[in-house]
């Protein structure tokens, strides 16, 4: 007897690539934003499962704020090159220019400068119309509103008292010329569902994800790991060597660790059935202003 | 290691439940966002640091006073919050030991009609607020109304407050009475209803102590135990064609989402709109590849034969068919600020078939609050309305209410671009109401618009004529075309300019792919008017000798080719005069060989307004007539 029931995950995989083809079909000039976290890395397979047995008929982009953790761009290379895909890395060149960085101009002006202006610099240069993103509606609050086609005008604003009204799984593809979609495939998917897809599917994720013996020093409150030379000295002469894992990736000086023995996703998803913080509080842009999120979403981040 | 194994056994159960779609209707003051907290808060969803940031936002801008506000949880757009009201669709997401749940919030305010109808557009289930001290409420009948319109199967009809009506069972069941009693006018089939107080948890998530006289489930468990498989449609196979994949010369896949029905290998299926069959060679599923698939699967299937198949089209079984039409009726909700413009011609998406539309009309309003049905002439935003619609290209689709997926479409404002309606198709048009697009009001625009620069008077001096059309109506054989033929001569042989038109002068062409239906005819007269319409402007005097069977669409025409130049003309012959003339029509169609034949199986209404009534005998005479009638009505010759 065949079975015509379809669990919460495959659902949820079949709204993405739907979604997806979409998308691939009803624009002149898609790309796949990858942020190299685990939720690009879901975004990026249900890709290669939308167009199996095929090639995936969009280029991936990695905005490089240039304050990315070594391992994630070793991984990111490694991943493209196996995978076949096709890889676009950009980042603000006016922004390495003048030097900015997070310790010397705060996570304010870094996360404008390096991620949100190089973001839009990047899509204008290519001309992308739509940009596919990896953020859920279950990460912050005003993320909950966000459509799956969220349309942004051409200066890449969005405006959250204006968005299109969007019913059943009919996707409104239409754009005037310079406006442009961000996509969200998995809009719909919580945390667990992701750490569920990369162990149902055996899906690589940087190993930054894993607990291990780190060095790091404490920052306001915040687990920041010592990646590189460029932290300043006399902090960096304070680092210990920790237990811990990540549980976002980002920036590194932006980004705090969580104290962890987890080394595999079962323990990590133990770890998080009974964590009590949400994934997002280890990002030090969230704490800006209040609001903050919704501030930088109306700028163009995604 | 046990925990190790507890994780293990909890993920595989965790990856094996269902995904239930639910939507929440109500006003803030029912208690909606209080229930959806609680219901996240009690299912142990909440994460500490949530909860403390909240504590934090009560005492700077809660509405509970010193209680945690739950509402604060959900309205997540600043401006909003301090508003105190959620003004857009909010998703949220919560497990529990038997299942995933995504809760679309939506407000309860009238205007926001479109926002309901967006979260109500991917739910399975919709739960109603209903405040106990205030029952069943014009709010209450809206959302329900919105709810059955969307095809919402399973409500809970969720009585709340009930700590503040001393947790009465004679007031819940009063509710309930009044609430079955509205629904019965609409169709939803599972109606549950559930006395609960969201503030003090009374059964939302645990059984309440205050209400033994409650035997039901409390609302948590309802939500875990409803059944809600079974309405998917698993009979007619649809698969509206996304992508075609050709990774290599040998490879041709096309993909899709299985909108409903259930497809497996080795079979076959045909291709909308060709209608060429194919057999099924190969099914890839997110697994590999697979022997069959069911929605809402996304699938790449492969065929035994090359035949061409592009993005909109639709692999169906050739024994259970969807419409294939570009006429229907559909429920529309208006979602744009703007008012709609009924003359625009619309983008529409429906599966993933994009083509032009036009609203030819709009049959009623629905007054959401009352139910009841009002003449109008354009919507407004969160107006909802029968319409009749008319595409550029045939669409493929079933009744909204036999399968959402292919029912369901929306409509794209052509200049920007916005999604301005949503809609939901009833079923095609009957071929009697098909004449009702002559009333397009695009003709009113095209009528009013386009200007010569040549104005009308210089015409009429030129041609020494006004530019009219003389209608010549009467059944077969009743010497319409004799009238007609003579006329012309005579006119012209006096110095008029006249152009005749008969079935046989628009057949050859203009209209050569429409047939005798009603519907094809209506079409027919419709363009003839149009033509008519165009000589009458260049001043020129035009003979139409069609029966135009019937009192309404001649009254279209009328209003096409306009009131003062239109002039009818009715030959007046009885059935067995027609008959004498044509015997061989009136015999095959009396005989069943010929079908549509006014006066035979079809209707003639004679014409009560006729300028002019004939016996079709006296020829000359009606000849003469006409001219004496052109003549004083300064038609011809023009002083």
């Amino acid at each position: 007897m065949n079975t015509l029931t379809i669990n919460n995950l495959r659902e949820l995989e079949a709204e993405a690539i739907h979604i997806i083809r979409e998308v691939a079909s009803s624009f002149e000039k898609p790309v796949m934003l990858y942020s190299i976290g685990k939720d690009s890395s879901v975004m990026v397979r249900l890709a290669e499962k939308a167009f199996y047995p095929g090639k995936v008929p969009f280029p991936l982009m990695h905005i490089d704020s240039q304050w990315k953790f070594k391992e994630m761009v070793t991984f990111r290379d490694h991943y493209a090159k196996a995978n076949g895909w096709d890889l676009i890395v950009e980042y603000n060149r006016e922004g390495v220019k003048s030097g900015i960085g997070p310790f010397t101009h705060g996570s304010k002006v870094h996360t404008d400068v390096m991620k949100t202006q190089a973001l839009l610099q990047a899509l204008d240069q290519h001309r992308f119309d739509a940009a596919f993103g990896g953020a859920r509606r279950d990460e912050e609050k005003s993320r909950a509103k966000e459509r799956i086609f969220s349309f942004r005008d051409r200066f890449h604003q969005w405006d959250p008292k204006n968005q299109r009204p969007e019913l059943w799984d009919i996707f409104n593809a239409r754009v005037h010329k310079g406006e442009s979609i961000r996509v969200f495939p998995i809009s719909n998917w919580t945390e667990l569902d992701i750490w569920q897809y990369i162990r149902l599917e055996k899906i690589p994720i940087v190993p930054l994800y894993f607990a291990k013996e780190r060095p790091i020093v404490e920052i306001d409150g915040n687990l920041i790991m010592v990646d590189d030379e460029r932290m300043p000295p006399e902090m960096a002469k304070k680092a210990q060597m920790r237990m811990v894992r990540f549980r976002t990736l980002g920036c590194y000086p932006l980004t705090g660790a969580i104290d962890s023995n987890a080394t595999t996703i079962e323990e990590i998803v133990e770890e998080m059935m009974t964590v009590t913080k949400s994934e997002r509080t280890t990002r030090v842009i969230d704490f800006d202003q209040d609001g903050s999120m919704e501030q930088k979403k109306r700028e163009g981040y995604f | 290691m046990t925990t190790q194994t507890d994780i293990q056994t909890f993920l595989d159960q965790d990856q094996k439940k269902d995904l239930l779609r639910l939507l929440t209707a109500g006003s803030v003051d029912d208690g909606k966002s209080t229930l959806i907290g609680r219901l996240l808060f009690d299912s142990k969803k909440l994460y500490e640091d949530q909860l403390s940031a909240l504590e934090r936002d009560s005492k700077k801008m809660g509405h509970a006073g010193e209680n945690i506000d739950y509402a604060l949880l959900l309205d997540g757009l600043k401006a909003e919050r301090e508003q105190g009201i959620t003004i857009d669709v909010a998703y949220r997401y919560f497990s529990t030991n038997k299942r995933k749940f995504i809760i679309a919030d939506t407000p309860g305010h009238e205007q926001y009609t479109r926002n309901m109808v967006t979260g109500a557009s991917t739910a399975n289930l919709a739960i109603i607020l209903i405040d106990a001290r205030k029952g069943v409420i014009t709010q209450t009948r809206r959302h329900t109304f919105l709810v059955s319109l969307l095809g919402i199967q399973h409500i809970v009809l969720a009585v709340n407050k009930m700590d503040l009506v001393d947790y009465s069972e004679t007031i819940f069941n009063q509710i309930c009475d009044d609430y079955k009693n509205f629904v019965t006018r609409l169709s939803i089939p599972d109606i549950y209803c559930i006395p609960l107080s969201a503030l003090n948890g009374d059964n939302v998530v645990d059984d309440s102590k205050f209400m033994p006289w409650y035997h039901g489930q409390n609302l948590l468990q309802y939500l875990e135990e409803v059944h809600v498989g079974s309405d998917r449609n698993f009979e007619d196979f649809r698969l509206p064609i996304q992508n075609v994949l050709r990774p290599t010369l040998d490879f041709r896949g096309f993909s899709g989402k299985v909108a409903s029905g259930i497809v497996r290998k080795g079979e076959t299926v045909m291709v909308m709109p060709s209608r060429k069959t194919s057999v099924i060679t190969s099914i890839y599923g997110s697994d590999g590849e697979t022997d069959y698939a069911f929605p809402p699967q996304a699938v790449t299937l492969t065929l035994a034969d090359e035949i061409d198949i592009s993005r909109g089209d639709m692999l169906v079984h050739p024994e259970n068919l969807p419409r294939n039409e570009r006429q229907f009726e559909a429920m529309l909700v208006w979602m744009d600020e703007t008012k709609m413009d009924p003359y625009a011609q619309f983008f529409i998406k429906q599966t993933t078939n994009t083509t032009r539309a036009r609203i030819d009309h709009l049959r009623y309003r629905v007054d959401v609050n009352t139910l009841d049905h009002s003449a109008c002439e354009a919507l407004s935003l969160n107006e909802i309305a029968r319409v009749a619609i008319t595409t550029n290209k045939p669409l493929f689709f079933d009744p909204y209410h036999r399968n959402h997926s292919t029912g369901a479409f929306i409509l794209i404002d052509p200049i920007t671009h916005n999604t301005c309606a949503a809609g939901m198709i009833i079923d095609k048009l009957n071929a009697s109401d098909l004449q009702s697009r002559i009333t397009d009001p695009e003709i009113k625009r095209l009528i009013d618009g386009g200007k010569s620069l040549i104005n009308l008077s210089e015409m009429e001096k030129r041609y020494h004529q006004k530019g009219v059309t003389l209608w010549i109506t009467g059944l077969h054989g009743s010497g319409k075309n004799m009238l007609a033929y003579h006329l012309e001569r005579q006119l012209f042989d006096s110095g008029a300019t006249v152009v005749l038109l008969d079935g046989s002068t628009i057949r050859s062409g203009l209209t050569r792919e429409l047939d005798d239906s009603p519907a094809d005819r209506a079409e027919q007269m419709r363009r003839v008017a149009h033509i008519s319409r165009i000589l009458n402007d260049q001043g020129i005097i035009v003979i139409c000798s069609f029966i135009a069977s019937e009192e309404h669409l001649r009254q279209q025409l009328k209003e096409i080719i306009g009131n003062e130049r239109f002039h009818l003309i009715f030959m007046d012959a009885d059935l067995d005069y027609c008959r004498a003339n044509k015997p061989e029509l009136y015999e095959k169609a009396e005989q069943g060989l010929l079908q549509y034949l006014p006066g035979v199986d079809e209707v003639y209404e004679k014409p009560e307004n006729a300028q002019l009534c004939f016996k079709p005998m006296a020829m000359t005479e009606n000849i003469a007539l006409t001219m004496n009638y052109l003549q004083q009505h300064k038609i011809f010759p023009l002083d």
